[in-house]
This record gives structure tokens, sequence and C-alpha cells, in this order.
């Protein structure tokens, strides 16, 4: 089954002679073990995807499934439950709060998801493990460098048994080689099993996605990949039901 | 750069025979620069009439060795030294490829800028592939070569990104050659 399905999505702000079309039937589908990147020049959509993937928006027409749900037919608390446990965000700017140490930024979201105090803990230090970190579990964010700080950021987005992992220019202002740390650890957990999409403007960082949608005005213009199986390419519509 | 700079440091290492150069040559390029064995016996010829290495007695395999001289690492120590001046790099196919594209008629340059970008991006992520694979850190030197060309690539497709902005600024307003009524029938179809 694929992990985030996108099927004729479109998503117009405004109305009328002023209306934007940000995306215009959007076909895309994503299964476990791939990362696909997202390219395209300002304003042709790619956050628009990566929000509508993420159940932070929601489409004008269409649909968005992740893990087989219809995130239309979900009302707001179990859209927020689903977003909380299956879905880990990476974004530009960290996000981690200041006042919570690096562990605790990590388990917060899954003692949001109510998950005891103990057990969420056992779990940030496995993925602060996961990213090399885990000696600054009592780290505050202002004592870390931007690197430490972006990786904090992603044991927060995997930990738990999220998924899907999107992620929006997560290499942000870091340096190419610490850039590329936090490609390969989004690359490792996609290979564990996870399906990723990536927002990128860098062309060296859409080169570590298995394929590359181009998106131009709302729609996609061509698809680079993928390198290997190419039977990926034809979703099996019968067995996805 | 030439063969001959790279066999005269293969051999800064010690001395070795056709055969040997090649591999090493071919391994530390990451098999990105195949060379044939002819090339190899034809560089190693002119590096001795120019005294820059000199043959070493046969071996029992009659496998002839050759070694560096004082003279090969001088021209080494400035081949090191001097960068690569872009004049020496053949000219660019692309470059040129767009620019005919824009002025012959009926060609698309929109579409021949992204068929080429997204056979860029292609080889792009091949290279990031065979970077992912390279662990070991006996590996370094093959990464490097390899990010070379990642980044000659990431170049090219901001390049064609920049291109397409100015062809999209620049263009000439379109020949409107139907009439307006058409238009009202077929707004589905101008949309997309």
């Amino acid at each position: 089954m694929s992990i985030l399905e996108l099927r004729q999505v479109h998503r117009t702000h405004g109305n009328g002679d002023v209306a934007v079309h940000a995306l215009a039937g959007i076909n895309l589908t994503i299964s476990p073990g791939e990362l696909v990147a997202v390219m395209g020049p300002s304003g042709s959509g790619k956050s628009t995807l990566l929000n509508l993937a993420g159940g932070l928006d929601r489409p004008t027409s269409g649909e968005v499934l992740v893990e087989g749900q219809v995130l239309g037919n979900l009302n707001r608390r179990q859209l927020a439950g689903l977003r909380r446990h299956s879905i880990g965000y990476v974004f530009q700017d960290l996000n981690l709060l200041p006042s919570l140490t690096a562990g605790e930024n990590v388990s917060l979201p899954l003692e949001l998801d109510g998950l005891s105090v103990r057990k969420a803990r056992r779990q940030a230090i496995a993925a602060l493990h996961e990213v090399g970190l885990e000696d600054l579990l009592n780290r505050f964010p202002d004592d870390m460098s931007g690197g430490q700080q972006q990786r904090v950021a992603i044991a927060r987005a995997l930990v738990g048994d999220r998924r899907l992992v999107l992620a929006d220019e997560p290499t942000g202002a870091l340096d190419s080689v610490t850039g590329e740390s936090v490609l390969r650890l989004l690359r490792a957990r996609v290979d564990a099993g996870a399906a990723g999409v990536l927002v990128t403007h860098e062309a060296r960082h859409a080169g570590w996605a298995d394929r590359v949608v181009f998106l131009k005005d709302g729609v996609v213009v061509d698809t680079s990949g993928p390198l290997s199986q190419p039977e990926d390419l034809l979703p099996s519509v019968g067995a996805q039901r | 750069m030439s063969i001959k700079h790279g066999l005269l440091a293969l051999l800064e290492r010690g001395p070795m025979y056709g055969y040997q150069l090649r591999s090493a040559f071919e391994e530390s390029t990451g098999g990105t620069w195949p060379l044939n064995i002819g090339q190899v016996y034809t560089t190693l010829g002119r590096l001795e009439r120019d005294d820059m290495v000199r043959p070493l007695p046969e071996h029992d395999g009659g496998q002839r060795s050759y070694e560096i001289t004082d003279h090969g690492r001088a021209e080494l120590t400035i081949w090191f030294a001097t960068p690569v001046s872009h004049a020496d790099r053949p000219r660019d196919e692309l470059a040129i490829k767009l620019a005919l594209a824009l002025t012959t008629p009926g060609v698309d340059a929109g579409a021949v800028l992204q068929s080429q970008r997204t056979a860029t991006m292609r080889t792009l992520q091949e290279y990031t592939r065979l970077k992912i694979s390279a662990t070991k850190p006996a590996d370094l030197p093959w990464r490097l070569v390899i990010d070379a060309m990642l980044f000659q690539a990431e170049a090219e497709i901001r390049w064609l990104d920049h291109c397409e902005t100015s062809l999209i600024r620049h263009a000439p307003a379109p020949l409107i050659t139907g009439a307006p009524s058409d238009a009202d029938i077929l707004p589905e179809a101008i949309r997309r």
C-alpha cells in the first residue's frame, strides 16, 4: 500500500478572475522506501503540495490519502492525531522549543499523543541515538550548533513510528558536508521503510531522491526516475482499495 | 588535464608498468575516465623522450616498469600548482545548442531546456547513488571525484533554471492566431 497518495488534487486560492491555481490536478503516489524530491521555481506549488500532504491545508478538490486514509474524511481531532503519530515534519527553520532540552523536544509529540513520560523518553533517546546525538540529550538548543539542532529536529520528526516524512529545504543554511549528513539520515530512514517528500531548490539535494518531480505553475511538467524497478511507476490501483 | 600528468602523479607513488598504471588511473578517477593500454604506452613513450620517466630493467615476467625522474617530478609540482583554466575545456555544446534553440524557427526552447534538466537530474541521482555506496574511508578520493561531477551537474541545472527564468521574462508575446471566440469555447484547454 502506498503511504502517500494525491488524487487529482487542485488547490485554488481566491475566486473568479483573481483565482490562483496553486495546484492544478496533481497525481502522486509514494510507496514505502521511496524518497521523492519536488523541485520547481518559486510559486510553482511546492509548498502547497507539502502542506496538503501533511494535512496542514485542504485541497479545493481531489483527495489526499495518508496510509490509506482520506484526510478529507477525518474530523479535526482525528486529523491532529494522524499528524502527530504518522507524519514527521522537517522545516528549514528548525522550530525547536528553546526552553526544552533536546530530549524533551523529541519526546514532546509522543507525550502529547498520550504516551507515558518514561516511554516517551526511551523513544526519544533511541531517536537521538539514530542521529548520533545521544550525548546531547540534556542540552538546550541554544547550546548546540546549527547542524546539531537540525539533527534534533530530524530526530523529532522521526521519533516513534512515523512512516511519512515531509521535509522543506531541510538543510537550510548548513554547510555542504553537514547538510549532506542530514540528507543521509533522511535517506536511511526512507530505506528503512518510510516514505519521504523532499521539497528543495537544490538539485544536488534532490539527487538523493528515487524520483524527482518538476512542478511548474501547479502541474507536474516532468519526472526523473525512478532509477530502478520501473514497475513501481505503475501503481496497481486495484490493490490499493 | 592530460593523461601525462595523471601518469606522473601515479609514478610518484613508486615504479609501475603499463597495465598497473592503467588500472591505477581508472581506480583513482572512479572509472569515469577509461584508458586503453595503447594510450598509456604512447604517453610513457613521450614522457621518456622528454626525460620525465625512465624505464627500469625488465622483470622476470617481461614487464618493464617505469620510474619518475627529477625532471618529471618538477613538472608534476608545476601541474599541481597551476589552476585549471576554463579555456582548456572543450566548448560547451549545451550552451550552443540552447542558443541555437532560441533562434531556430519551430524549436521549443522551453522543451529543450526541460528535457536537458531531467536528463541532468537523472545523472545527478545516479552519481549520488554511487556516492552513497562509497562509505569506506579508503573511498575518499573516489568520493571527491564523484562530488566534482555532482557539483558540475548541479551548476548545469542552476544555469538551466536561470535560462528558463530569462526565457519567461524576455519571451516575445505569443502570436494569437485563433479568433477570440475560440478562447470562450475552450477555457479548459487553455488552462492546461
